[in-house]
């Protein structure tokens, strides 16, 4: 405990000083010491997260029945108010079985990129920057899983979505790259916003930001929450309680990227591949589904019908995303929409969710964070394994690809391979027995919710294995003459491989101890039983949407453009998204831009200016009419004098 | 040292300056340079010393919110006129944001090279009147100070400025010098109802608020005269629109010290003066200014958004943050106004820096049209990265200083629980966004992207433009040194703020304690 509370630090100091050390002196060095040093730095971040995570579950983690909440640091940034202490914001470290989780997570998937990034981002320009920035994210990223109060974890929350805006302009010289994000950054900002006026409503109630207080839980209610918010309304006719949470998720949504914040992730993908897998599949987009989990108590015990909002926006989006993702043709905006399609797995999970970890009841909760897990490790798998392909063909379009499996691309194949299998659910890789719980947590609350996820699994086993069969298989392709693919170097292979083997061997206990049945929502142990019904239904459900792509896909025919050509109408508006982007373009460009903006300006320019402008032309115009008088004519004074007695003169004789 | 010579140092070492500055020959520039350089150090270095020293001095318990003060008559009789000085927390932070952003300012007019030792000389007149305006407690001696910062902007803009500056100069100092009109009647109208009936009358600001001895009638008829007064310096909307004109007209120093520090007089005289000293008409018709602060806080985010010229951006930009300010001091409480004085200290870094950092980048392209330029972060990195800065930190980025003053501002607004304010600050919370649209707007288009008008001949770059039918090939090139002292200065302070906000909070959330008692 007492080693763990002196590495703590660490983990948030040292990325910090990496991210300053590479930004500003990272120009004056080879681009090679920059990237040795950024991954020196993250190694000894991830061991040190690993041993913390370690410590944690096996160690003074547990005490008695469950695991305790350790405040490791906590250390005053700025107070908010002068009379209320709760009010303060700080900068901590709140270790719980679902931030150790976090930090093996980053670290994990942190490390790899950073490996993967050496070979991947090789002779680049802007190297070093990306190494920065990528520092800076790891930074920002572990400051907000850690985080002991919900400002700390707004303010990382914010770092985290800047280091986002800067890998995905990291080429700033394609306008699309720019325009990207853009998109990414205004979007999530303004979901962001949402999230900080839930927050001055919950913070107003209940005068403090810690989590400790927040989430405190007695009988079944979270104390402080339901005493001082409870009847409180806000506006004078929403429920306070839900109004904040649901704002507060809202925030989580945007960055989770659930309908309808979804637009900014599939353009993000303009960003640098390893970037992606780090950020925008594997850690960043999951902050809203952990926010969720962190402030989960008060969700469950006294904003139940937020959550369960939550539940069916997720369900929703799964389903929306799955389907546009079985039409996209670039690698990177498939894996971008089954990632969307993977998160709002984690929220259905959580809005099922129950609070005891008796009879299994959060075995949402526990789905939810396993799931987040498991994903992260296969998504981020399969980026990189994209990258791979994309070096190797130099395109992201599926049109350049095909028969990659016989160009000796063999370790990206498998892996590539594995990770499919996992995020199909087949058995007994990591996916299968994730997103298994998942179904059995919302088949026992709500049969609409299961029924939807079983039929999305179905469709992510189709689009995944298109994605697959599409790359590996297909007929050969016609460029591969002129530039043979060749398998990636060995820097870019290994993180493939430590991440397949994540994803191989998670559900063996031995290997892998603390998961899924440490973490829960109240923190006690749950014994997890395996429901062969439900298991054995959705295997089946995956072995028909691989059978389905396989014969589709398997070689090159015309059987895909017929079935698309049947459904054309659907067809064509998926492959545009259903058209959500042109609606926010229209609202934005048109909209807010031509019509609010615009005429703003206008009013400002001709009404306020003119009226400032006529004070300045009127007070001209009467001096240039009056300075007339003012002539020097002797005449013209003589006679005004004279009627200016005259005029005296008659007023005194009549009041006389 | 007397505190009376202590503080009265920052109105003499400008004044010394000026001496030294008028012996110099006009010729002699690196001369003058170098003096402004030294001068402006040795500000800095007093400002720094003060500050210390005020934290120093300052205990917690103590009921006297000023420090150092001491008084000096100027007028004796009927008039009582003293020249009376005394610091607060939030005058200390106003004098340390000025002495930086005054040093910074003479490295970005390093490269003056028309009339240099006039210019510097009306730049020094400026910070005399600006250094005096908050270092005085006495309500006569303040006024004189604010009209001797305000003049000078009149021919600083008209003779070193670009575009249409006659318009804007003589528009920017109408409007401001029509806001002094209403601010003298409001200051005599104080000074009137000083002291209760028999009593000798006061300008002194500190026995004017003991002394309370005005009337809610009265103070009904000058609350609004004198918030108005300085409001038209705090850029309030309605009467904002001398900023647009002016800061683009006005060259880079100057605006940098326009946006950076007089516009922050404003604000401080709306606190100081009119609220201060009549809190009973402020607390009754603070409803009004709410909205009229709460519309410029949107309204200039919007105006920003569809902008095309880089300073007009940035002016209306500062219509929105300024507009903030206020807003914040309307809240009346010790949370919120410790956010507005931070709001003011964080606007006035950052917008230096944006103007400087504008007015660098118009120097070689001689265009500030957006839609003129592209690519530039391959042209001249050091400054975009600034630029990037700059823009983050006016959409609030945490680390940076704008995130703690916003946050602040939001918190302790959102103390008041009724419909009317709980509308105007999720209106306000609204333009964290829009202002990210406007800032990401600007560095999307002239930052990042590909070059457009830039050719690159044998690894120099030249900015092409056409003008008359003539082609102009502008030669680029990255920040030399006096621009790197200048932008890193105040890059440091800003996260200097963000970074460790906690210091410089409690110095003025200290002094501001007397708010929740006045205003309850």
């Amino acid at each position: 405990m007492d080693t763990v509370k002196l590495l703590a630090p660490i983990v948030l100091a040292l990325p910090f000083l990496m991210f300053f050390v590479l930004g500003l002196l990272g120009n004056k060095m080879k681009p090679n010491v920059a990237g040795i040093l950024g991954t020196c730095g993250l190694s000894i971040v991830a061991i040190v997260s690993y041993f913390i995570a370690i410590s944690y579950f096996w160690g003074f983690g547990r005490v008695g029945e469950e695991y305790s909440q350790e405040i490791l640091f906590n250390l005053d940034w700025l107070k908010m108010s002068e009379t209320l202490p709760g009010l303060t914001i700080k900068i901590g470290f709140l270790l719980d079985p679902i931030s150790a989780m976090m930090l093996v997570v980053i670290s994990t998937v942190s490390l790899m990129v950073h490996i993967y990034s050496m070979g991947y981002m090789h002779g680049e320009e802007g190297f070093q920057r990306y190494y920065a920035v990528l520092s800076l994210f790891t930074f920002a990223m572990m400051g907000l899983v850690i985080a002991t109060n919900i400002f700390q974890m707004y303010i990382f929350w914010e770092l985290v979505g800047v280091s986002s805006f800067l890998l995905i302009s990291f080429y700033f010289i394609k306008p699309s790259a720019v325009a990207a994000a853009k998109k990414a950054f205004i979007v999530t900002r303004f979901a962001d916003m949402f999230f900080l006026i839930g927050i001055l409503i919950l913070s107003y109630y209940t005068e403090t930001f810690q989590f400790l207080d927040l989430t405190a839980v007695s009988g079944d209610h979270a104390t402080l929450v339901h005493d001082r918010m409870c009847g409180e309304e806000f506006f004078g006719f929403l429920p306070a309680i839900s109004t904040a949470m649901f704002l507060i998720f809202l925030g989580g949504a945007g960055k989770s990227a659930m309908f309808p914040f979804h637009i900014w992730l599939p353009d993000a993908m303009e960003g640098p591949t390893p970037a992606s897998a780090l950020i925008h599949a594997a850690t960043m987009v999951v902050a809203g589904v952990f926010l969720v989990a962190r402030m989960f108590p008060v969700y469950f015990f006294e904003a139940a019908d937020v959550l369960t909002l939550i539940g069916y926006i997720g369900a929703f989006t799964s389903l929306f995303a799955a389907v546009i993702a079985c039409v996209q043709t670039d690698i990177k905006r498939v894996l971008a929409f089954s990632t969307i399609s993977q998160i709002a797995y984690m929220f259905v999970a959580l809005g099922v969710s129950g609070y005891t970890s008796e009879h299994e009841a959060c075995l949402g909760y526990t789905s939810s964070m396993w799931h987040l897990f498991t994903h992260a490790m296969f998504k981020a798998c399969l980026f990189m394994g994209a990258g791979c392909i994309i070096h190797a063909v130099h395109s992201n379009e599926m049109s350049a690809m095909g028969n990659l499996a016989k160009k000796h691309m063999t370790i990206t194949h498998i892996t590539f391979l594995v990770s499919c299998l996992a995020i199909a659910g087949i058995p007994p890789f990591s996916g299968f027995f994730s997103k298994d719980e998942i179904l059995v947590a919302a088949a026992n609350k709500d049969t609409v919710l299961y029924v939807c996820q079983a039929f999305v699994a179905g469709l992510t086993a189709f689009y995944m294995f298109r994605l697959y069969f599409r790359i590996f298989w297909w007929n050969e392709n016609e460029s591969y003459k002129h530039h043979a693919p060749h398998e990636a170097p060995k820097n870019m292979t290994v993180p493939l491989i430590v991440l397949s083997i994540f994803t191989c061997f998670m559900w063996i206990e031995k290997f892998f101890p603390f998961f899924p049945d440490k973490i829960t929502a109240d923190r006690k142990t749950l014994d997890l039983e395996f429901d062969s019904v439900i298991a054995g239904a959705s295997v089946l459900v995956a072995l028909v949407g691989i059978g389905l792509a396989y014969w589709l896909y398997k070689e090159k025919n015309d059987k895909p453009d017929a079935i698309a050509s049947k459904v054309k109408c659907l067809y064509i508006s998926a492959s545009h998204r259903f058209y959500i982007d042109e609606i926010y373009l229209f609202v934005t460009r048109n909209i807010i831009f031509g019509g609010i903006c615009k005429a703003i300006a206008w009013f400002d320019r001709h009404v306020i200016d003119g009226f400032m402008d006529m004070l300045g032309w009127t007070a001209r115009e009467s001096a240039s009419g009056i300075r007339d008088v003012q002539s020097g004519n002797l005449q013209k004074y003589a006679l005004g004098y004279i009627l200016g007695v005259i005029i005296i003169a008659f007023f005194v004789f009549c009041s006389l | 040292m007397s505190n009376l010579l202590f503080l009265s140092l920052f109105v003499a070492v400008p004044l010394v300056m000026m001496v030294i500055l008028f012996l110099l020959p006009s010729d002699n520039k690196k001369a003058i340079r170098y003096t402004m350089a030294g001068g402006a150090a040795v500000i800095l270095a007093l400002a720094g010393y003060l500050t210390v020293d005020f934290l120093g001095e300052y205990n917690p318990e103590n009921p006297d919110q000023f420090l150092f003060t001491d008084s000096a008559e100027w007028y004796s009789g009927a008039l009582n006129i003293h020249y009376s000085v005394g610091v607060d927390g939030v005058s200390v932070a106003m004098i340390l944001l000025s002495a930086i952003v005054v040093i910074t300012g003479v490295f970005a007019s390093w490269s003056i090279e028309e009339k240099t030792k006039e210019y510097f000389l009306w730049f020094l007149m400026l910070s005399i009147g600006v250094f005096g305006f908050f270092i005085s407690i006495d309500l006569f001696t303040m006024f004189l100070f604010y009209e001797v910062a305000l003049i000078p902007m009149y021919l600083l803009i008209g003779l070193w400025g670009s575009g249409n500056k006659e318009y804007a100069a003589m528009k920017l100092t109408l409007m401001l010098m029509g806001g002094s009109a209403f601010l003298m009647l409001g200051i005599f109208g104080i000074y009137h109802y000083s002291a209760p009936q028999g009593q000798d009358l006061t300008f002194n600001i500190i026995e004017i608020a003991k002394n309370h001895s005005m009337d809610i009638e009265e103070q009904r008829l000058f609350f609004p005269l004198t918030f108005v007064g300085f409001g038209v310096l705090g850029a309030m909307f309605p009467f904002h629109t001398w900023s647009p004109d002016g800061h683009a007209s006005a060259p880079t120093a100057v605006s940098m010290l326009h946006a950076g520090v007089l516009m922050k007089l404003g604000g401080y005289g709306c606190f100081r003066v009119a609220m201060t000293l009549m809190p009973d008409a402020c607390k009754e018709q603070a409803w009004i200014f709410i909205v009229l602060t709460g519309i410029s806080v949107v309204y200039g985010a919007f105006s920003a958004c569809v902008q095309n010229d880089l300073k007009y951006i940035n002016a209306y930009s500062s219509v929105s943050h300024c507009g903030l300010v206020l807003f914040a001091l309307l809240m009346m409480n010790q949370e919120a106004m410790t956010g507005a004085v931070l709001q003011m200290l964080s606007h006035g870094l950052m917008t230096a820096l944006f103007f400087a950092l504008i007015g660098m980048i118009y120097g070689q392209t001689h265009t500030r049209d957006i839609r003129e330029l592209g690519g530039l972060m391959q042209v001249m990195p050091y400054l975009c990265v600034c630029y990037v800065i700059a823009g983050l930190a006016s959409l609030g980025l945490p680390g940076l200083s704008g995130f703690v003053a916003e946050m602040k501002i939001f918190v302790g607004s959102f103390k008041h629980a009724d419909t009317f304010h709980r509308f105007f600050v999720i209106a306000g919370c609204t333009s964290i966004v829009i202002t990210a649209v406007y800032i990401l707007r600007v560095v999307g288009k002239i930052l990042f992207g590909p070059l457009y008008k830039v050719d690159k001949i044998q690894d120099t770059y030249f900015y092409v433009s056409e003008h008359n039918g003539e082609v102009h090939h502008n030669k680029l090139r990255d920040a030399v040194w006096f621009e790197k002292v200048a932008t890193i200065g105040l890059i440091v302070s800003i996260a200097a703020i963000g970074l460790c906000p906690g210091w410089i909070s409690n110095m003025i959330a200290g002094s501001l304690k007397f708010v929740n008692e006045l205003f309850k």
